[in-house]
């Protein structure tokens, strides 16, 4: 050891101060820049929360009434504010009711810091009470996870988490505390990660890509933008409109990618996938070059693969190798960040308009409106439709909301019919349809953008899933403002039912407790809403409301949401009726 | 490569260069139980690098998908390299153990002429029973075993495959290039 090191070595232990591991997992956070934690305590993580207790007045830690509302809170926070979402839960079934909200994390990309207690490590693999091997459940749906078993490891274990977290494509890591670690003393320092060398999240982005996409751009008749949440993730909003105008190509959104783009900007063509728009879909198989950025060609987007864009040349912007030529094989793969891989592209595409290719979109916007959209959106008799009421919370908020929506019908008219203006508007569960996300991710959005109003909206179904969240958001006073669109049925499902089971209806029908007073139980205010000629002063009363406020709207039953690529089908047989 | 043989089901030899840390394994099979996927074979070992471990995983399936594969096993966080190797592409052997009863030898020499005409050796010889060892592919350990069934054979062993590339590139240069390096490891082709 020369000199040097043997002053920095001294200089170490001078700055370092002996702490237990509990508290020293805290100021990781701090160090992370966490503001606020989701959790529920329990034995195992008992000395965190007991160190939690001195540390009120630099982490904010709301008290969810489920450990799955506590990861859906973290991911709605994550969602909003492109931060890293931080939960705590106990052992044992704290631990494995994170599991969903990890799993949902991870396919749909969000950064989350899941922090668990474990049973002391001498009691490993003893069966000892609360002891879930939950390493071992969450491997398959964490980006990285990771069990401590000494204090000594906190430090190291968490900065890997932050920094795994939230580089190159996102995702959920898990970190499981023995109790042990947790009271032990130790010399803490912290250093942040800034390098693995297994791990190379940001692929180096390569001129000869980018000038043989430019040239088949260039030289395309009908080229085609398809954009998904890595647009958002990465921060190429403004990249990506600069691209599209200059270029003049249409662009269509996947869900994940929705409120990555103004609606009403004049190159955007509408929503991909099965209830996404007419034109949207069948151009994908009309187009020349398909240029797709920061999305993973998921089924729900392609309907049969064998179908999908095959005279089409595809150019895939994509930060994660293992989604390029995973669905759909590319003839240029430009394996970058979206905007980095833009912001390289922009200056070698030439100026071009494609006044009659889009035209071409406009002629099944004319399609879609006659069909579908007018009825739903102005119905004139028979009961309130989503679409309707969807659309006059849209004009009412002017598209400026943050939209958070569980999962069926409504989620997808309310993504249909929802006019975003915003990026990081659209929070929903794609990839994994969890029901249940909505209520719990519109609490973490709103503590992540306090000052933006939030949304969320759900089913009758859905509700029941997570309802026990208002507890939390009465307690924290948390200002989201909650839509149940209620048809007393699990409708997607009796949708599917009616459309290709012969309408057996089989335990989809619903019975229902009176929201309302569920609602008011908790100390939230609500209303409800069955006849069309209140429904717009409900909802003004409703957006109108300081604090948190339901609004329960009693929708037609049976309404089916089109157009619809049916499972399995073709976009090109997308199905207005 | 031609989509026909981009389908074609035949054996691909994975190398994977991993950080030397629990649960690994785990990970890696995952990959594997995720697509329904079976492993013939799966031998872990140290590599010549400290503390880099090294796993050779055998395999039977298309082209198309063991790409899938191996960008997801690269995927991995604590994967150092993940490379795939058709069989002419590496030099591989298994080792095979064979125990027989020590009777089958008092009969005439059959079995030692076996022995020695399949480049099989004895390891050890007990009062009891005779252990012979091969090493090979695994079609000629298998013909030995059937050339020794008849003999009463009362356990039969083989191993996992290991193989080494053809190629002349060091994994100690590799593992410096990644430490070196921002970029992607996909760009890093065949090792
Ligand atoms: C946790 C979970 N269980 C089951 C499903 C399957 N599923 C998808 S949509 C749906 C119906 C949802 O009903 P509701 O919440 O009332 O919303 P609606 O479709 O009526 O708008 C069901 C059961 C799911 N997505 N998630």
């Amino acid at each position: 050891m020369n000199t040097s090191t043997l002053t920095l070595a001294k200089n170490k232990t001078d700055n370092s101060k002996k702490i237990k591991g509990s508290e020293a997992v805290l100021k990781c956070l701090i160090a992370e820049g966490v503001e606020t934690i989701f959790g529920y305590p329990g034995g195992a993580i008992m000395p965190i929360y007991d160190s939690l207790y001195h540390y009120q007045n630099k982490l904010n830690h709301i008290l969810t009434r489920h450990e799955q509302g506590a990861v859906h809170a973290a991911q709605g926070m994550a969602r909003v504010t492109r931060k890293t979402g931080v939960c705590f839960a106990t052992s044992g079934p704290g631990a494995t009711n994170l599991i969903t909200g990890i799993a949902d994390a991870q396919i749909d990309s969000t950064p989350l810091v899941c922090i668990t207690g474990q049973v002391p490590s001498h009691l490993l693999g003893t069966d000892a009470f609360q002891e879930t091997d939950v390493i071992g459940i969450s491997m398959p749906v964490t980006k990285w996870n990771y069990q401590v078993t000494r204090a000594e490891e906190i430090p190291f274990a968490i900065a890997r988490a932050f920094y795994i977290a939230n580089t190159g494509r996102p995702g959920p890591v898990l970190i499981d505390i023995t109790k042990d670690a947790q009271i032990t003393e130790f010399d803490f320092e912290y250093d942040k990660c800034e390098k693995i060398r297994s791990y190379h999240p940001y692929p180096e982005l390569r001129s000869g890509d980018l000038k043989a996409a430019a040239n088949l751009i260039n030289k395309s008749k009908k080229p085609y933008i398809l954009l998904g949440q890595g647009v958002q993730l990465s921060g190429a909003e403004k990249e990506l409109i600069q691209f599209a105008e200059k270029t003049g190509i249409p662009m269509a959104s996947t869900l994940m990618g929705l409120s990555g783009v103004p609606v009403d900007h004049p190159l955007y063509v509408g929503y991909l996938g099965m209830h996404g728009n007419y034109g949207a879909n069948i151009k994908t198989n009309e187009c020349d070059v398909l240029i797709a950025i920061g999305m993973r060609f998921d089924d729900r987007v392609t309907g049969d693969l064998k179908k999908y864009a095959k005279q089409a040349k595809v150019i895939h912007i994509e930060i994660d190798p293992s989604e390029i030529d995973k669905n759909v094989k590319t003839t240029i793969a430009i394996n970058a960040d979206a905007k980095q891989a833009l912001t390289g592209l922009i200056p070698l595409v030439n100026s071009a308009r494609y006044a009659e290719w889009i035209e071409e979109f406009r002629v099944c916007d004319v399609i879609e409106h006659n069909k579908v959209i007018d009825a739903e959106t102005h119905p004139v008799s028979g009961q309130i439709k989503m679409a309707e009421v969807i659309s006059k919370i849209s004009a009412l908020t002017f598209g400026e909301a943050v939209v958070v929506t569980d999962v069926g019908q409504h989620q997808m008219v309310a993504n249909r019919y929802y006019q975003f203006q915003n990026s990081l508007s659209c929070i929903t569960s794609g990839g994994l349809g969890t029901m249940g996300f909505a209520l719990p991710a519109a609490m973490g959005a709103k503590v992540g953008q306090p000052s933006r109003d939030v949304i969320a909206i759900i089913g009758d179904g859905g509700f029941q899933m997570t309802i026990q969240e208002l507890g939390t958001i009465k307690q924290n006073d948390l200002a989201v403002k909650i839509l149940v669109l209620n048809n007393n049925f699990l409708g997607m499902v009796r949708q599917w039912q009616q459309l290709f089971f012969d309408k057996r209806y089989s335990f989809t029908e619903l019975d229902n407790p009176d929201f309302q007073l569920i609602t008011k139980g908790y100390g939230i205010s609500a209303q409800k809403v069955s006849e069309r000629i209140n429904l717009d002063q409900a909802i003004h009363d409703w957006l109108s409301c300081e604090g948190p406020a339901l609004l329960e709207v009693v929708v037609d039953q049976e309404e089916n949401v089109f157009p619809m690529v049916p499972s399995g089908a073709s976009v090109s047989d997308i199905r207005l009726d | 490569m031609n989509s026909q043989k981009k389908q074609e089901i035949r054996d691909f030899t994975l190398s994977v260069l991993t950080e030397d840390k629990a649960g690994l394994i785990n990970q890696l099979t995952i990959v594997f139980t995720k697509r329904k996927i079976n492993i013939n074979s799966l031998n872990v070992s140290n590599s010549e690098v400290a503390g880099v471990s090294r796993f050779t995983i055998v395999t039977r399936t298309s082209r198309d998908m063991i790409d899938k594969i191996v960008k997801q096993i690269r995927k991995l966080i604590d994967v150092l390299g993940a490379f795939v190797y058709e069989d002419d592409q590496i030099f591989y052997q298994e080792i095979a153990l064979y125990k027989v009863p020590t009777k089958a030898f008092i009969n005439g020499n059959s079995v030692e002429n076996l022995v020695r005409n399949s480049g099989a050796r004895i390891l050890v010889v007990e009062e009891e029973h005779i252990i012979i060892e091969k090493t090979g592919h695994s079609k000629e350990t298998h013909d030995l075993y059937q050339k020794l069934e008849p003999f009463g054979l009362l356990e039969f062993i083989r191993s996992g495959r290991v193989a080494v590339s053809k190629s002349i590139r060091k994994t100690e240069a590799y593992i410096k290039g990644l430490e070196a390096s921002n970029s992607n490891k996909l760009s890093i082709k065949d090792f």
